[in-house]
């Protein structure tokens, strides 16, 4: 769970750094996203085939973490097999609390990103083949799109904000008091800053910034 | 002051349980939960009913045997034991509510009573040391520092009353295996066998059907002992290391 959590961490604050290239024009953009595609590792892997075992890695973290979750999920409530009449709770988070139904949430929110913007089986505003530019471009002129991306990185960087803390914590690193309270506040950093990079590209197409 | 309490009654192990209303007249603020609670015995002995059971012992805070959910939080969520939580911490008229521990490995005995037998099985898993008897060591024999001293001392406080899996959402009983892992893991006598200790525990705990750590730290909010909540990330250390070090190696 804290391994598989912390890749995927990795690899949304990468793909929080790459969106960014929105801001450096349609070229740039679209050239990034052709060397995702196919040059990466090139020569030393052919052409193409990176991103194929980029996706079937990415796959398993995602497959191994909803695996480690749904067992967690189930022994605790075998463990709580009779629920109090009245509970009270003294210091849990609601990022805590949130871990679960949230999972589930930006679970089926990202099968609806990957409909859109890798299969582009769903297609908003942008014919099926457009390049990335465009295709974000349409996509985030319309303010619906925008509020739900909005809420869907959200409840994905609330997710992390417990997340991340939970992952360092699992793997041993909260020694102390002190520890707590850095890995907590480097929690709340890396959630904001995903927040604020992926929110960034759409709100600035929204406002006519990128176009 | 007087107060109202709604009590969990359950006959045996199998009967269904529900909560009763029972009121308590004439309570002193200087009586602990347990005293008001024996009041409340011999007002329900008196009028012929069955007196509510619950596990008590030494009164003083050092057994960890009267652990019982106050007001929908372990102890009451004063951090200390119900013996020593006092009816000052009440209002008068209060309406308290009264549930035994609600763990699928502490089944509920009668009423408030439950068995916390599964903790005796993770200790006898490995929370021991193996030691060869004989003449008492010479003081000093076996130099401890300072730090590892006090940690080891924090985490031996532990008095397996239970709270922290009360409390836990997730019905773990991380903080008490991880009290024990950490207070022999800090002292040379527990080296010897410390990597296959905390297997050992560890699965013991699983085993038992207690429910696994999500960090949330409810445990450490309610135990009596403050143990902390970072001798988790000491078993998790620990346990990560056992998959690549060997006792004795």
């Amino acid at each position: 769970m804290a391994i598989t959590g912390l890749i995927l961490i990795g690899f949304l604050l990468i793909h929080m750094y790459g969106n960014l290239k929105a801001f450096s024009g349609a070229d740039a953009y679209n050239h990034y996203a052709e060397w995702l595609k196919t040059e990466v590792l090139y020569p030393l892997i052919p052409k193409g085939q990176f991103i194929w075992i980029f996706r079937a890695f990415m796959l398993a973290a995602i497959v191994l973490h909803i695996g480690a979750a749904w067992h967690l999920t189930k022994r605790a409530h075998a463990a709580r097999s009779t629920k109090y009449v009245a509970k009270k709770t003294i210091q849990q988070t609601y990022e805590s609390r949130m871990m679960r139904w949230g999972g589930v949430i930006l679970a089926a929110l990202l099968v609806f990103h990957l409909a859109q913007f890798t299969v582009q089986a769903i297609h908003f505003g942008f014919k099926p083949g457009a390049g990335a530019y465009e295709m974000v471009v349409a996509e985030f002129q319309m303010f619906p799109m925008v509020l739900l991306y909005a809420v869907w990185v959200g409840v994905v960087c609330i997710h992390i904000r417990h997340g991340f803390w939970s992952a360092f914590a699992t793997l041993g690193a909260n020694t102390s008091a002190k520890a707590r309270e850095v890995l907590n506040a480097l929690a709340w950093v890396v959630a904001v800053l995903l927040f604020v990079g992926f929110m960034a590209m759409p709100v600035a197409v929204l406002a006519g910034v990128i176009k | 002051m007087n107060v109202t309490l709604r009590i969990w009654r359950q006959a045996n192990a199998s009967a269904k349980g529900q909560m009763v209303t029972y009121q308590v007249q004439d309570v002193s603020k200087d009586m602990s939960f347990l005293e008001m609670l024996d009041m409340l015995n011999e007002q329900l002995s008196v009028s012929g009913e069955e007196p509510v059971a619950f596990d008590h012992d030494c009164r003083e805070g050092i057994c960890g045997m009267c652990g019982v959910v106050i007001n929908g939080l372990a102890h009451g969520g004063a951090q200390t034991t119900t013996c020593q939580l006092h009816m000052r911490h009440f209002e008068d008229g209060a309406v308290i509510d009264i549930e035994p521990w609600r763990a699928g490995s502490f089944p509920v005995i009668k009423d408030l009573v439950v068995d916390r037998t599964a903790f005796d099985r993770i200790i006898q898993a490995g929370g021991f040391i193996s030691s060869n008897t004989g003449s008492a060591p010479d003081a000093h024999a076996a130099p401890v520092g300072k730090l590892q001293a006090d940690r080891a001392f924090d985490a031996a406080t532990c008095i397996g009353c239970g709270a922290c899996v009360a409390a836990c959402p997730n019905g773990s009983a991380m903080l008490f295996t991880s009290a024990k892992i950490t207070h022999l893991a800090m002292l040379p006598q527990g080296q010897p066998e410390r990597y296959l200790r905390v297997k050992s525990m560890v699965a013991q705990h699983d085993e038992e059907g207690f429910g696994g750590c999500t960090n949330i730290g409810e445990c450490a909010a309610v135990c009596p002992k403050q143990i902390p909540l970072d001798v988790i990330s000491q078993l998790n250390r620990d346990l990560i290391a056992s998959l690549f070090k060997k006792d004795g190696k």
